[in-house]
Parts: C-alpha cells; structure tokens; sequence
C-alpha cells in the first residue's frame, strides 16, 4: 500500500512537471479578464501595475547584479568611498512618487465605477450559509438554495477513492445554478446568516464579503452569455473549501422563460416561498 | 578595547547547569535562549506547513480532515509570526543592542528573564489546545468573528496564550527602548547608532503601542463568548466588521514589526561584505520611521472587501500605495551601497543580497495589491498567500538567517562551515522560489487562499509548490546541523571576525565574554 502511494506521488509528480510545460496556457498564470466591463477595467490595471513594477524591477535589479557581477573584491576593484548623494535621492523618492499618482487616477475611476450601484434593472440577494449559498430574485417570488454538486461531494471525502480528475468539474459544481441575464445592470445584495463568507466571481471581477447582519451591496453587468464559475473566498470553517458558485448568463427573454418556469416550480405565493426557503435550510443544515 | 577583559569579582558565583538557564539575566544567555526557542518554533511551524503541502500536493482529500486543515493554517501563522519571527528579533535584539551601544547589559535585566520564560510556556498553552476536545483554533490567525467564536474548549485557552504572548512582547520591548535610550556609550548619538539599534528602537515602539490593541480585540471575542457582550454580533448592534479593524490596527504595524528588524540587519551586512559605508544612513532612518508611521494609517486595506465606503477605500488605498516611496528609497539604498563596492560573498551575505532580491518581488505583489480594485480579484487568494511569504520567508527568515551567519562567529568563538552553509543557502533559496513563486500563478488563476481541496485546473502549480515546500523544510535541517557543529567547535574566530565588519560588537573577543563594556568605550 505504502509503495503503491510513493509509486503514485513520484509518478504523479513526474507528469506534473511534464505536463505544466506542455500546457503553458496563459489562462493558469494569470487573471481573467472576465465578461463586464468592470473586469476588464480592473484586468488592465493589473497588467498596468504589473508592467510598472516589472520596469522598476529591471533596473533596480539590472543595477543590482551588474553590481554583484562587476564590483566584487575577487577583481581586485578598491571600494568607492561615497557614502550620500541628496540629488540622487531627492530623484529616487519624487519619481516613484509620481509614477504613483499616474497610478492611483485609473485606479480612482474605477473604484468609482464599481461603487455606483444606482439605475440597476434587478435586484439578487445572496446569503452565505455554512456551506453553501442561497439566492433570492427580489421582487420576482423566486428563490432556491445553491450547493456543491452531488459527484463533487462524493469524491471530496478523505479517502474516497474517487479520481477528481474524472469528476466532471471537481468542486466547481453546483446543484442549481445561480441564472442571470446578459445586458442587464444587475445589483448585489450580499450577507450571510452565520459566519462571513465572500462571494468570488472572478468573471465578474470582484468578491465581496457576506457578513451576518449587515447587507453589502454591489453590481455587475454580464457582456456575454456563457457558464462562469467561482467559490466561497473568507474562511468559513469546515467546508469552506466546498461552496462553489456557478453563474448561467443567458439572454433576457431566456431569463425571463426561466424566471417564469422557476415561478411555477416553487409555488405562486410570497409567503410559500418564505417558508420554502428556511425550510430548505433546515433541511440543508440537517444533512451535512 | 581593554575595558571588556577586567575582572569580574564584584559579579556573584554564578549558577550553573539548568538553573544558570532559568535565572539568568545577562543579555547573552537570554539572547541564545530566545534565538534556540525560535529555531525549535520555526520547525514546529514548519512541520505544520508541511502537512498543508502534503495535503494540497493534490487534488482530493488524502492526508488530513479539512477541519484539521484549519487547524494547521491558523496554527502555523501563529506559531510563524509569535514564535519563531519575533522572538528571533527579540534575541538578536537581547545579544547585539548592548554590544552594538557599549552597555554592559539590557537595562531591565529581570524583566528580560521573565518575558522570555513566559513564551515557553504561552506555546504549551497554544500547542497544546491541538489535543483538546474540538481541536485547536481553525479560524485562520486574524481570528474574525462569529467564525473564531465556533473554537471549541481550545477557545479560552487561545486567547489567554496570546495575552501571555503579548505581555512577553511588550516587556521585551519596553527593554529594547530603555537600553537605547538610557545605556549607549558616551558619544553615540542617535544619528550614529547602527541601524539595526535604529530599526528596534522603532520596533520596539510600534509594539507598545499596538500589543495591546491585539490584547483588547481578543479580550472582546472572550466577553462575546462568555459575558454575554455583544460587541461583534449584529444581533447586539455589534459589527462583526469593528474586530477586523481592531485586529488590522494592530495587524498592519505587526507586519513592520516583523520586517523592520530585518531591514537593520540587511543594512549591517551590505555594508561589511561590500567594504564601503551604508549608502544614506540618514534617510535610512526616515525612512523606517515614515515606515513606521504609515503603518498606522493603512490597516484597512486588509479589508477593501468588507463593504467600506467608497472615501474610505481611497483613503486606504493612496496610503497604501505611499509606503512604496519610503520602501523603494531603501531598496535603492541598498543597490547603492553594493555600487562600487569590493563585494565577497560569504553566507551572510547571500542571504542579505537574496533578501534585497526577494523581498522587494514581495514589494512589488504589495504594491499590486495595494490598489483596491485589483485587489477586489487578488484578496484572500494565494496571490496574497505568494505576497506575505516573499516578504516573510524571504524577507524577514532570509535576514535572521543572515544575521545568525553574520555574528554566529561572536556568539560561538567559531567559525561555521562555508561549505554548509553555501548548501544552505543555495537550497533554501531554490526550493522557496519553487515553493512561493507559482502561488501567485494559482491565486491569479483563482484558487482562494485556506482550502484543503481544489479543484483540478490548479493541480500542476500546487505540486510544483509542494515539491518546493518539502525541498525548503528539509534544508533547513542542513541550517540546524551546521549550527550544531559550530557550537561545538570550529575554526577560531576573531574579535573581528569579517574583514569589513564594523561597530562595537566587533571590538569585544570572540566569542563575547560573559560580561562586556562595565566600562562604557568611547564613541567618537
């Protein structure tokens, strides 16, 4: 048993390194730019940040090994004897502050931006639970829990014998999925009912902390149709690492059919619903 | 420098065997007590990383429960910050401060016993809740509530050794202060201390002031679990979000003052293995301390997720992003001073020349995360896990390292093995390259930071990763062989043990003897 497992990791970790660099795929190196316009905003300021400190890096660091390289005692060079200069270090302090300043501007924008939750066209609360996630269209009567799908629960037990690779998307799953439409100024209602968690899209650009009591809110607007995945990112015990989340966007009147076929699922009254929803939570929470 | 060989007969008949150990008050048994101390935590914390790489090394559940998963990341950052980081400052701190200023010991000498003989005992409190029924704490080492607030027995038992932890701290650095400012050598001003003296004595202060902020958040989380308060709970009209600003309060001049000290001592080293003065000693200073005070001003860029209003998450953020400035004048002083220089490179040196290196990539995933909407992508992902360890492992580890190499020779009378400790140094700085640099790959690519499984696009990295941490942990035990032998023997070392070494520490016999300067030298 012992051997099979060493055989296993060594060869595991054989096709690891073989397997990294045939699948150089920028995609698992950095950000996606996601599908909104706030996310493509906040993927280019990274790659903006990114590339300043990359210049800063090249020559503080350029400057740093043609040092190591060509001012070493082995060389027999006599050590220089300055010791300040404040010219030079006037320069080194006002530029990187400017440099600074041309940064924070877009930064500013977009902080703005992803602020301004007004003009929304729809409302959708999320409620972090200890280990999954509930949503609530407002004013649309529809409302349903969101867990970890049944395969990913199955082989995420320790010592379940089951391969993840062969799990179709191993924790990034769900039971039901968390439908929203393209083009639409949708607006974020986020809070928890236990512990804090935070709501991850990465598409969408941003995460944002559902903390018990207290209701954040924020917005998006999906550009193109597709299935985006996420997950819980504040430790929230046990289970954090098993709540994905899994956004459908789809085009409005599909959404809409959607909406209406959810309607006649979860029965037609505010109050039903009501009822429905914590008593799927008791269910939820007797079960794990 | 005769001072130091007088004879000693007003000093009493000294103990010997344990109870030299656990009574003493001179500054250099305290001093190799601490530094030991750490040593062990620092394997103890790093055992407990290892089961986290051994765990994440694939995809699934293979080696431990997630709720143990938990437990190790909360223990290893509080064992990693509390016992290996600080008290390895504070031992230097005990060992070279008095040498460093001409002061035959620490001022408060009794204190100093006792706050280094509180941490043994705070870490059988803290190790030993991981036995206890319900486990250890697994809310992750900032310890938020209402999560923090689930721990089971181990809660109380938590709290109560961070305050021993704290007390410890805080009368080590109530120490610190008082030696510098009461017992330097007649003609060193301030502005001729080394800087290593410079960088504690703003340490020292940056604890006093936010020690107790930790101890009061913490005493809160106990009266919401026992005395029915209601501070954290909404249900009370508490604010569960008040906790992460007290604990950033004190959280973001914690983490200056595990690298400050570190800075004091790459700016040592440069200058003695480059045989040419530190480049800007003066801006050095103000520098640490406009370091210093930012500190203070930017805590809650921890939190730019919890819903802040938008002037606070631009005041956080342009603070944030000022810190670049006094940090980068000491990254370019640095560089300066290697220009032109007559470099050798001796262990010590490789380590500091690494941790100019390394710790300035970790400036700069800082200086990432500092804006606020991209780190609305980067918060709680590995990104962020990448950024403190760069700063943490090859920052402040890398500079304690370079330290022990630097003055092992003073403490020991020895020289250590060149030869380990080029493997040393080589391996260490390989394998936590391999280790920390595809974390931020992973947190780009989106794998949150604290989960025990993931799933499987980011399997390649975490083994890469894994491999790196087992690669790092194991060399280590190259460092603590290395230091076995030179306690034991070696070659001699002299008083000056480095050709460009500077400053009083080098004017005493190596290894220092028990007693140095009862006669203060004379500073010109």
């Amino acid at each position: 048993m012992r051997m099979t497992t060493a055989n296993g990791l060594i060869g595991s970790m054989a096709l690891a390194l073989f397997s990294t660099t045939a699948s150089a795929d920028l995609g698992l190196i950095n950000m996606t730019r996601g599908v909104t316009e706030s996310s493509r905003q906040i993927y280019d300021l990274h790659m903006t940040i990114f590339s300043i400190t990359v210049a800063i890096g090249l020559l503080v660091f350029g400057a740093m090994f043609y040092s190591i390289f060509r001012h070493r005692k082995a060389r027999g060079v006599k050590p220089a004897k300055f010791h300040h200069s404040t010219a030079v270090e006037i320069v080194w302090t006002v530029i990187p502050l400017g440099i600074l300043v041309a940064m924070a501007v877009p930064a500013t924008q977009t902080l703005i931006d992803l602020d301004d939750t007004s003009e929304s066209e729809m409302t959708v609360k999320v409620t972090g639970y200890q280990w999954f996630w509930g949503y609530e269209y407002m004013d649309e009567d529809v409302q349903f829990l969101s867990r970890l799908d049944v395969d990913s629960d199955r082989a995420r037990r320790l010592g379940s014998g089951v391969e993840p690779a062969s799990v179709d998307n191993y924790l990034q799953n769900v039971d039901k999925r968390l439908v929203l439409p393209v083009d639409t100024k949708i607006r974020f209602q986020i809070t928890a009912a236990d512990v804090i968690h935070s709501w991850w899209m990465p598409d969408l650009g941003w995460k944002k902390d559902a903390i018990p009591g207290f209701v954040n809110e924020t917005w998006t607007r999906i550009d193109e149709p597709g299935v985006y995945r996420g997950r819980c990112a504040e430790l929230c015990g046990r289970d954090h690492g098993f709540m994905p989340i899994v956004v459908e966007a789809v085009e409005k009147d599909e959404f809409q059919a959607w909406l209406a076929e959810q309607r006649g699922e979860t029965g037609a009254t505010a109050d039903a619903a009501e009822t429905n929803e914590d008593e799927q939570v008791g269910d939820a929470l007797a079960s794990r | 420098m005769t001072a130091t060989t007088q004879d000693h007969a007003h000093h009493e008949a000294e103990p010997t065997g344990l109870k030299r150990w656990l009574v003493t008050t001179n500054h250099k048994d305290i001093g190799s007590m601490y530094l030991l101390f750490s040593l062990a935590m620092f394997l103890v914390g790093g055992a407990m990383a290892l089961v986290i790489r051994a765990e994440l090394f694939q995809p699934g559940l293979q080696v431990v429960d997630p709720y143990f998963f938990n437990q190790m990341t909360t223990m290893h950052a509080l064992v990693m910050i509390f016992g290996a980081v600080m008290p390895a400052f504070t031992g230097l701190a005990n060992w070279m401060i008095p040498l460093m200023v001409g002061a035959p010991d620490m001022a408060l000498p009794r204190m100093n016993n006792w706050s280094f003989w509180l941490l043994p005992f705070g870490f059988a409190i803290l190790l030993s809740t991981l036995f206890m029924p319900g486990g250890g704490p697994a809310g992750g080492w900032t310890m938020y509530p209402p999560l923090m607030l689930q721990t089971g027995t181990a809660f109380p038992f938590v709290i109560f050794a961070i305050h021993v932890l704290g007390i410890s701290s805080i009368m080590g650095s109530i120490n610190v202060i008082a030696t510098i400012l009461n017992m330097r050598a007649p003609g060193m001003t301030l502005m001729k201390m080394p800087l290593f003296v410079w960088t504690w004595l703003i340490t020292a202060y940056l604890m006093i002031a936010v020690m107790p902020v930790l101890a009061g958040a913490i005493t809160m989380l106990l009266t919401d679990q026992y005395f029915g308060t209601t501070f954290f709970s909404a249900a009370g009209g508490g604010d569960p979000v008040l906790y992460q600003h007290i604990f950033w309060f004190f959280g973001h001049p914690e983490v200056y003052i595990l690298i400050l000290p570190a800075f004091g001592i790459i700016s040592t080293i440069i200058p003695a293995f480059t045989r040419k003065p530190l480049f800007g000693y003066s801006s050095m200073v103000y520098a640490t301390a406009s370091i210093a005070f930012l500190s203070f001003i930017v805590w809650a860029h921890h939190m730019f997720t919890v819903g802040m209003p938008l002037a606070g998450q631009l005041f956080f953020m342009y603070a944030t992003m000022l810190i670049a400035v006094p940090t980068g004048v000491k990254v370019f002083n640095w560089v300066a001073t290697m220009w032109r220089g007559a470099m050798t490179f001796e262990t010590p040196m490789l380590f500091a020349l690494a941790f100019v290196f390394l710790f300035t990539i970790g400036g700069f995933s800082g200086l990432m995360l500092a804006i606020a909407p991209a780190d609305f992508q980067y918060h709680d992902t590995y990104f962020v896990v990448a950024h403190f360890h760069y700063v943490l492992v090859t920052g402040a580890v890398f500079a304690i390292l370079a330290a022990a190499y630097y003055w092992l020779p003073k403490w020991t009378g020895h020289m250590y093995s060149e030869r380990l400790g080029q493997w040393h140094f080589w391996l260490s700085v390989i394998f936590v390259n391999v280790l920390f640099f595809p974390q931020h790959f992973l947190g780009l690519a989106g794998m949150p930071r604290r989960i025990p499984d993931y799933s499987v696009q980011f399997a390649d990295w975490n083994m890469i990763s894994s491999i790196g941490g087992f690669g790092f942990g194991f060399a280590q035990l190259i460092f603590v062989w290395l230091l076995y032998k030179c306690i034991r023997g070696g070659q001699k070392a002299e008083a000056r043990a480095w050709e460009g070494a500077e400053g009083l520490e080098w004017e005493v016999p190596s290894p220092a003897p028990h007693h140095t300067f009862d006669t203060p030298p004379v500073v010109r």
